[in-house]
């Protein structure tokens, strides 16, 4: 599989993404944001293929998409009150988290004009197609004990999910 | 056009970074925090991609599977957590989430 | 542009491996108008089928035996008037069918109707297809929710908590034969040898793989292809919403579920949604365990003489409905009533039967001649046909469990998809490993 590296596709998933991500924090309603969310996984996903990582891609689409932003919605429907949404949206120390962001990014991109010159301009060719095989391999070679932590990692989060969210166990 | 090279991947993770930065820190509502939380996540993973295609191996990759893994189990362990908060308080504002015990 | 269409005949790779798009468009134009066509039928024969397990007869005024039934219905559909809710979300309302559809129908780009005949053949092509066709909940909670009532609402809760239960079971089984297509050797039993990484997760090498053992999935290690298969068998009707499983639309508890607030098109989107999606997780089943386009004994009744015969099959199929159709003719009333639908059945079975003798003819020109295009459009009409042959064997079951089986308690349902699936799939997938390892 040979995804299209062209800077059209490039332009436009990046687009989608961060006008998704501007949507998620300026809307009212949860639900929407949920969706603005959605659409900035997928053009995420998008962006994963065109870097050779259909991998990722995949376990973006199953376990984002599918997975997580089903459990955002039940729980947004589970919670939902009609006066949140008439509230005020933002908290009381907005213009300072907005003043600290716009200096992160600030920051971030003073580095990125500084450190130009480190990147490389010419990426090495595409990987072999056997993508999937590797990342399995490596998985369970070098990283078997993070693997295994993370399994643990999951197993403790289902139990305090339930624990949580259980009335009476 | 010029060619996409790594530093595109890194502006746009940068600026999804940003924007779930802003999301976390003026937000009241969790439900929306928790979600500007897995943008970061995503900008981050966005990153580890890019440089894993950049030095042509698979280490990136590998990590943002485990960082996917780890958005799954902070995303099911803070929903669990707002539900119980929910039913107790009524709210899903956090500035209201100011007691520590009642 | 008439070079490019003939040489690509000629291929033995699809249109997206060999990065023609022409040939890419024109499958998936194909694809999309045979799986509408396929909806189209299986609603006349859902009712017909139905009626006659109930001993009814089902729709039988429009057209020769309700034939016409779903393009009266479509029409019908299309003409009604739109009701959007005054209290509901506008764009949610609106986009949440268009989500369900899209996920439904982006599923096909990779579902393998042969070696060549697909849209692409991505090597995360099962990955891809869970993902995707885990999307479709989205568009149910969303219906659900932007309705603004009460019992949308509680079948988008009931949906997402099922389909979120049951993928796991699902996506486990799919594993389970995954790991099969890297256990290579011969036979029900053989393996040979365990290399690094020679399992694949594309659909086409899928069935490949199943073509190189020389046995099914289904049968392999038996029974565990067996209880995987059985294990995805069951949680993909609770996907798709489907009878027994069908509790976030039960009628008589919820009315219609989380489309009870939709009507005309929308509710149209909605029910052609359901379908895809049925076809789809079919074909899953179909490609991971019966072994996807390959003709079934291919190595017990071998030879150019068993080929040829099994060649035969699609064009005998439809001389063979045209038979049926035929019968339903002379069987006709003979009244001067009737007249009109008598004539329109006989010319119904007269295209079918002109499309056997078509079929029946290239097959026999293929054997005759020798031609290279007639041989590879034998090879792949017979691909095309057992592919669509098996997956039409699991829409009949679709049928027959909505015909047989009383709806679940939806705490059941969770019981048995937490406590029963789950630990089943997870106990078939070591097991299979394990054999895997000390065969």
């Amino acid at each position: 599989m040979t995804p299209v590296a062209t800077p059209f596709f490039f332009y436009l998933l990046s687009g989608l993404a961060i006008a998704g991500g501007l949507l998620v924090i300026t809307r009212r309603n949860a639900v929407h944001s949920a969706l603005a969310l959605i659409v900035t996984l997928l053009a995420v996903a998008g962006l994963y293929l065109m870097l050779y990582a259909p991998f990722v891609a995949g376990v973006q689409i199953i376990v984002y998409a599918g997975g997580i932003m089903v459990l955002f919605l039940f729980v947004i429907m589970l919670v939902s009150l009609e006066r949140t949404i008439k509230e005020r949206q933002f908290n009381r120390m907005w213009p300072v988290g907005l003043f600290a962001a716009c200096a992160l990014l600030a920051l971030f991109m003073s580095v990125f004009a500084k450190g130009r010159a480190l990147f490389p301009d010419r990426v090495p060719p595409p990987p072999e197609a056997s993508n999937t095989q590797q990342i399995g391999v490596m998985l369970y070679g070098n990283y078997m004990f993070a693997f295994e932590i993370a399994s643990l990692l999951l197993l403790v989060a289902i139990l305090g999910a339930v624990i949580m969210a259980k009335k009476r166990i | 056009m010029v060619p996409i090279t790594t530093i595109h991947y890194l502006v746009v993770a940068a600026a999804l970074f940003v924007l779930g930065v802003i999301g976390v820190l003026t937000r009241r509502n969790v439900v929306i925090v928790l979600m500007s939380i897995e943008l970061i996540l995503n900008a981050v993973n966005l990153n580890l991609v890019a440089f894993s295609r950049m030095w042509g191996g698979l280490q990136g990759q590998v990590f943002s599977i485990f960082i996917v893994v780890d958005a799954a189990a902070e995303a099911a362990v803070g929903l669990g957590i707002l539900i119980a908060f929910f039913r107790n308080k009524e709210t899903i504002n956090v500035d209201e989430i100011d007691l520590l015990k009642w | 542009m008439l070079d490019s269409f003939m040489s690509y005949l000629g291929s033995s790779v699809t249109p997206g491996e060999a990065n023609n798009q022409l040939w890419a468009l024109i499958y998936v134009l194909i694809i999309f108008a045979g799986v509408s066509v396929a909806v189209m039928a299986m609603n006349w024969l859902e009712r017909k089928a139905l009626a006659h397990f109930q001993v009814r007869l089902g729709p039988m005024r429009v057209g020769p035996h309700g034939l016409l039934q779903p393009i009266a219905d479509a029409v019908k559909l299309l003409i009604k008037e739109d009701i959007i809710p005054a209290e509901s979300d506008k764009f949610v309302f609106w986009i949440a069918p268009i989500i369900g559809l899209l996920a439904a129908f982006t599923v096909y780009t990779v579902v393998p109707f042969g070696p060549s005949q697909a849209v692409s053949d991505m090597n995360i092509g099962i990955l891809f297809m869970l993902g995707v066709s885990s999307l479709a909940v989205l568009g149910v909670v969303m219906a659900g929710w932007a309705s603004n009532s009460h019992y949308p609402l509680i079948g988008a809760l009931r949906s997402s908590a099922q389909m979120v239960s049951y993928e796991v079971a699902m996506g486990l089984a799919v594993v389970s034969a995954i790991l099969m297509t890297s256990l290579h050797g011969a036979g029900l039993y053989g393996v040979s040898k365990l290399s690094d990484g020679t399992g694949t997760l594309s659909m086409i090498g899928i069935v490949q793989a199943q073509q190189e053992q020389q046995v099914w999935f289904l049968f392999k290690f038996f029974p565990l292809g067996l209880i995987a298969f059985v294990i995805f068998a069951i949680a993909m009707i609770a996907e798709t919403n489907r009878a027994p499983f069908d509790l976030p639309e039960a009628e008589s508890e919820l009315t219609a579920g989380f489309h009870t607030e939709y009507s005309g098109l929308r509710w149209s989107l909605f029910m052609l949604a359901e379908y895809a999606a049925m076809i789809a997780v079919s074909a899953i089943a179909v490609t991971l365990w019966l072994g996807g386009w390959l003709r079934p004994f291919p190595t017990w009744l071998s030879g150019p003489a068993w080929d040829f015969i099994f060649a035969l099959f699609p064009g005998l199929t439809f001389v063979g409905l045209a038979a049926i159709a035929f019968l339903g003719t002379v069987r006709m009333p003979k009244h001067s009533y009737f007249r009109v639908q008598t004539i329109g059945l006989a010319a119904f079975g007269a295209v079918l039967a002109l499309i056997g003798v078509l079929l029946l003819g290239i097959v026999i020109g293929a054997k005759v001649s020798d031609h290279d295009i007639l041989n590879r459009t034998t090879e792949g009409l017979s691909n095309v046909f057992w592919f669509v042959f098996k997956v039409a064997v699991f829409m009949y079951l679709y049928i027959w469990y909505r015909a047989t089986w009383p709806r679940y308690r939806f705490d059941q349902l969770m019981k048995v998809g937490w406590k029963v699936m789950l630990p089943i799939s997870l106990g078939v997938l070591i097991v299979t490993a394990i054999v895997g390892v000390l065969l």
